[in-house]
């Protein structure tokens, strides 16, 4: 059983269309990021899966439907909407308490294992604690539920660089088994690349890109061209060329890479070099839209 | 499902893919702690009233034997009324605090959580939009009178012992309260009183839940302005005041039908005044119960609709 299977789902608000005939198919053990502009339909998507918002098409999420079993499905799913959902008043052991007597599958002294690698105090209100601390506490109460999916929206948005490493390291490390199921959405792509088994990019409600990372590193090569052979590099049909320190980096879809090598270094591409290939130019025909 | 994990040794294996089976009850009890853990209103409220009542009773107490030998002089339910008024008062302030406490509260009960954004948290928990729709309605109906009954009974206490004390010095007996004020059939009036309240409003906390629930801003506005605009409009219009009757009845309407007013005929003691039978036989009841039905009914359908404001 896939984890979550989506057929045409769709989602419209008044005027716009968040989702357009989605099909999507994460299988169990997977993470995948899910990469977009702003706008693209990522939270609505992740919020469909959630059991937040309404939709039309099918969807399952371990085998329930989201919309009228939420209750049901979260004893299995959990989620960590942005940082700032904390109820702020709360203090830290009321939470703990709290999350301990409503879900089945929380394991307190876990919880309180991985509080005790942090700062924070257990008499603290939420109101009290610093971003980065919200996002630790969150992520512990987070990773003490045996759950089989997690989902991510922005999980490190506003975090500082060394709260968004460490956060990526422990659900790796502590967390992420191979059994469990992660999908993410960032706009820091290059920081969670080697954190990825999967990849969708989605943009104006539509999936515009979806490969395993594997696919990934065999498909997409970089190439700093040497400017003699930029000519020759150009005929091999790059996906996008940016300069870079006036010389010239050409991206590869498909390519040979013996050939490439001759002209010039070749190297492994960065998430964000493919998003702005394949959604730069794509949003060509909308003006002013294009990076 | 397998209740017993460890009856096998290929169980451990299995059980991390069951979940634990927990009474429906226990999302229910920790959804009721944590509207307590928010709301300290809930009884500091009542606390800082029932610190205004003593203030009150402080200053009854400077000619209380002149006025107790007086109410002796009087026929003995004049009498009973005279030396039961502050029990009386006591209890009659805590059921207003609590009702206005509960009102304010339920106002805010499902918008807060939608304005601070917290909803995305709570959602997350396997807990269910009835369970924490029932939970928070629980807190005007249950608990509020659950903490206002006994801060009266520690009110009644206090004042049993400062006017007795007053009462010594000013050399008049303190029985004479006792003989005239039956504390134990004062106490069951105060809980009958409390629990037909409390149903008697309950169409009025389910209504303001349903527009916490439902309005993006100014709350308060968005509950009261459309009766007090139908009644104007109805006041302007035809001259009548059908509204505003309608709103004074739900909101002390059950005192006319609880309990009948007392006279000499009705006898002296508080249980003696109580009418049950005529309260629960009471359409207007009713009808408030059924109309408290559809609105929390609507309130937990739209609250899986709802995200952050």
């Amino acid at each position: 059983m896939a984890c979550i299977e989506a057929r045409g789902l769709r989602k419209a608000y008044d005027t716009t269309i968040a989702l357009d005939s989605v099909n999507l198919r994460v299988e169990e053990g997977r993470i995948l990021g899910l990469i977009g502009p702003n706008g693209a339909g990522k939270t609505t998507a992740l919020n469909a899966i959630l059991g937040l918002t309404d939709y039309q098409g099918e969807l399952r999420v371990l085998g329930r439907d989201p919309w009228t079993e939420r209750d049901q499905l979260m004893r299995d799913v959990c989620f960590i909407a942005d940082v700032a959902v904390l109820p702020r008043w709360m203090r830290v052991s009321q939470m703990v308490n709290y999350v301990a007597g409503v879900h089945p599958r929380f394991d307190r002294a876990k919880a309180e294992g991985f509080l005790a690698k942090t700062t924070i105090k257990r008499s603290s209100k939420v109101r009290h604690l610093s971003k980065g601390m919200v996002a630790q506490l969150h992520l512990a109460l987070v990773m003490a539920i045996d759950a089989k999916l997690l989902v991510l929206d922005e999980p490190t948005l506003g975090l500082d660089i060394l709260f968004r490493k460490q956060f990526y390291d422990s659900l790796l490390n502590d967390y992420f088994d191979r059994t469990r199921t992660i999908v993410v959405t960032t706009h820091q792509v290059d920081e969670i690349q080697d954190v990825l088994t999967d990849l969708m990019f989605i943009d104006r409600g539509r999936i515009a890109l979806e490969c395993s990372m594997e696919e990934f590193d065999a498909r997409y090569l970089e190439v700093m061209v040497n400017p003699e052979q930029l000519a020759a590099a150009r005929a091999l049909n790059p996906i996008n060329e940016r300069p870079v320190f006036g010389r010239s980096v050409l991206l590869f879809d498909q390519a040979d890479r013996q050939q490439l090598a001759a002209l010039g270094e070749v190297r492994r591409p960065s998430i964000a070099d493919l998003f702005v290939a394949v959604l730069g130019n794509k949003a060509g025909d909308v003006p002013g839209a294009a990076r | 499902m397998n209740t017993e994990p460890n009856t096998s040794p290929e169980s451990p294996i299995v059980s991390p893919s069951i979940a634990p089976v927990v009474p429906a009850t226990r999302p229910f009890y920790w959804s009721v702690r944590r509207e307590v853990w928010e709301n300290r209103s809930l009884y500091l409220g009542p606390l800082i009233v029932a610190g205004f009542v003593l203030l009150g009773l402080l200053v009854q107490l400077s000619g209380l034997s002149e006025r107790r030998r007086a109410a002796l002089l009087l026929d003995p339910v004049k009498a009973r009324h005279a030396i039961e008024m502050p029990y009386d008062a006591a209890i009659g302030m805590l059921v207003v605090a609590a009702f206005i406490i509960g009102a304010f509260y339920c106002l805010d009960a499902l918008y807060g959580e939608r304005r601070e954004r917290s909803i995305l948290f709570w959602k997350s928990l396997p807990v269910s939009d009835l369970t924490t729709v029932l939970a928070k309605v629980t807190i005007p109906l249950v608990v509020l009178p659950l903490v206002c009954m006994p801060i009266s009974i520690c009110l009644h206490l206090i004042w049993l012992l400062l006017s007795s004390i007053a009462l010594s010095i000013g050399e008049v007996s303190p029985a004479t309260t006792f003989a005239h004020v039956n504390f134990f059939q004062l106490w069951i009036a105060m809980v009958y009183s409390s629990v037909a309240v409390a149903l008697w409003h309950a169409p009025i906390y389910a209504w303001l839940l349903l527009v916490s629930g439902w309005a993006r801003r100014a709350t308060f506005l968005w509950a009261v302005l459309p009766f007090v605009a139908i009644g104007i409009f109805e006041r302007v219009a035809f001259s009548t005041t059908y509204v505003t009757k309608f709103v004074q009845y739900r909101l002390i309407g059950w005192f006319f039908h609880a309990a009948v007013t007392p006279s000499k005929d009705a006898g002296v003691e508080p249980l003696s005044v109580l009418t049950p039978g005529r309260f629960l036989s009471t359409p207007g009841l009713w009808l408030g119960l059924i109309f408290a039905a559809a609105c929390l009914f609507a309130a937990v359908r739209l609250r899986r609709y709802r995200g952050p404001v």
